[in-house]
């Protein structure tokens, strides 16, 4: 990780193509992403944004490989994960999730969840991996909380420790659900900073889902606006600050026009995910 | 660490709580047996009469803390326990792991288990007669019946309790089943397992007491039954409290237990204030 500074990211494009998702929960079809298409380039942060219950998770899930897609083809870095003839797409550590309420393992402490991955995999000894656990904890400036119990630490803490426990595997792309959702204002700016200078160190492909319109922008390279159940893209909105970015950015007039477009792109879904008054869905 | 424990429990109100509530239970069973005699009450032994004979190395009806029959009694009822409460849950845990754990296995068994579990465990006795021979097996294998489904039951609730994101979290960070299963599964359910088993040390218990009663020569089910039909009612209240003090204590041993193998649940309960 620490020894690709810098570099050009190479690898975690993502191509989804013509993906549609149909869930038949008791007999009824729900659509929940209709023909989506999306390429992200490797080492981009893309930003997927739109209203609540519009599928978003539906295409994470689908590249997670926790749900099957219905139709379309996803592919990584060239290689399909899953389409029609397999539509269920292999779990692995290339693709790291980050869920919306935290999953770091309550009986592991801190450092024995970042090791958790490579201990299994058997990439490393267990040895290895504790030692390697111990420096990025201390990287992130968890290294004296490492022998705690995500109990006993801050949600945003723990949060941090979930993404680190995500990058000792070096993954292609980190799927984020939502992190830093449940956060106040002042630990969520403490968070982006921190995920920020993540990426600057690794470029790691970031996939993020996300309600706050800010902290889409504050974030990625691009974002994504969906359109309301079923889910496509809207628009794409190209973010071009520069990085690497601090909290600066918030206050800068191209960051407030940037947010004004975004807004106006996700109201008008948002209005109509009102109006239609639907259940959300997973 | 110990004194300053044991400093710190005597400013709070719970001890002198727990000593109010044993004063005034003892009072009032005092006063209605022995000091008011009402109707009804003045055929029991009372307090005084009971922990007199309790301590008395001369005991009037034979049984004290100084006779070898009233740990006999005890520990025969203490080994059976032991016996079916290990058994019970190193059957009901596994079962009930796998049975959280495996879609089809659940199909399998759950009915079977479900249709079981409501029979009481009196209505056993006359099948495990007829199962087992002699005295001993009959008794331990109802304890055992009864405290095997709660078991089972709890750790398959504890399975099912564990959010779907921790199997997704393990998966994603490449775990093979086995590892889920070791990983996940179990500490996961851990919580519930525990609770479950001080439910079943306490089935287990009244089980065994049931059992002891219908048939057996020796054990504190016997004793009372025992000392019931010698009349001698103040035997019987020793075995009463007697069962009342090794129930707790085992409860308490199995609560120990858990405390030590969840000390992630432990620490994060005490920053909570509990």
């Amino acid at each position: 990780m620490a020894d690709n500074n810098n570099t050009k990211a190479t690898k975690g494009a993502i191509s989804i193509r013509n993906v549609t998702k149909i869930y038949d929960p008791e007999g009824v079809n729900v659509m929940a992403v209709d023909d989506c298409s999306l390429e992200i380039g490797a080492g981009e942060v893309c930003m997927i944004v739109g209203p609540s219950g519009c599928g978003k998770t539906t295409l994470l899930n689908a590249i997670a490989g926790f749900h099957s897609i219905t139709k379309g083809e996803i592919y990584l870095d060239g290689e399909m994960l899953c389409g029609p003839s397999k539509p269920l797409a292999d779990q692995g550590a290339d693709r790291i999730v980050v869920f919306q309420h935290g999953a770091l393992f309550p009986w592991m402490t801190l450092i024995d969840n970042v090791a958790y991955g490579p201990k299994v995999q058997e990439t490393m000894t267990k040895a290895e991996a504790l030692d390697k656990a111990g420096h990025m904890l201390a990287e992130a400036g968890l290294g004296d909380v490492a022998g705690k119990y995500p109990g006993e630490v801050s949600s945003g803490m723990a949060r941090r420790a979930e993404i680190v426990r995500a990058l000792i595997n070096d993954p292609k792309v980190l799927l984020l659900d939502e992190p830093y959702r449940a956060m106040d204002a002042l630990t969520k700016s403490i968070m982006h900073e921190s995920l920020l200078e993540v990426y600057d160190r690794t470029k790691v492909t970031i996939f993020f889902i996300t309600h706050d319109l800010e902290e889409a922008i504050f974030l990625g390279d691009r974002v994504v606006v969906m359109t309301t159940r079923p889910a496509k893209t809207k628009t794409i909105l190209d973010v071009n600050i520069e990085r690497p970015r601090d909290y600066h950015v918030l206050s800068s007039n191209q960051f407030r026009v940037l947010v004004e477009d975004a807004k106006d792109a996700v109201h008008e879904e948002a209005v109509k995910a009102f109006e239609a008054g639907e259940r959300e869905l997973a | 660490m110990t004194l300053y424990r044991f400093k710190k429990a005597l400013s709070t109100p719970t001890p002198y709580l727990m000593f109010f509530g044993i004063a005034l239970w003892l009072g009032c069973y005092y006063l209605f047996v022995e000091g008011w005699q009402l109707p009804r009450f003045n055929k029991l032994p009372g307090p005084v009469e009971v922990i007199t004979e309790w301590l008395n190395p001369n005991p009037d009806w034979g049984m004290s803390l100084f006779t070898p029959i009233y740990y006999e009694h005890t520990l025969v009822s203490c080994r059976r326990i032991l016996i079916a409460f290990a058994i019970a849950t190193g059957v009901g845990v596994p079962l009930g792991l796998f049975m959280g754990w495996s879609k089809t296995f659940r199909d399998y068994s759950f009915p079977i288990l479900e249709t079981l579990r409501p029979i009481p465990i009196l209505a056993w006795v006359p099948l495990a007669i007829l199962m087992f021979s002699g005295l001993e097996t009959p008794v331990i294998y109802l304890a055992t019946l009864a405290s095997l489904f709660v078991t089972t039951l709890n750790t398959l609730l504890g399975v099912d309790s564990i959010d779907e994101e921790y199997f997704r979290a393990a998966r994603c960070l490449g775990a093979k089943p086995h590892h889920v299963f070791m990983h996940v599964v179990i500490p996961g359910a851990l919580p519930f397992i525990f609770t479950g088993l001080q439910i079943s040390i306490g089935v287990a218990w009244f089980s065994l007491v049931a059992a002891e009663m219908v048939s057996g020569e020796f054990g504190l089910g016997y004793l009372i039954v025992d000392a019931y039909m010698n009349v001698t009612y103040v035997i019987m209240v020793i075995g009463m409290l007697t069962l009342g003090f090794v129930g707790w204590f085992s409860a308490a041993l199995v609560r120990i237990a858990g405390n030590r193998m969840m000390e992630w649940r432990v620490r994060a309960l005490a920053l909570e204030g509990r």
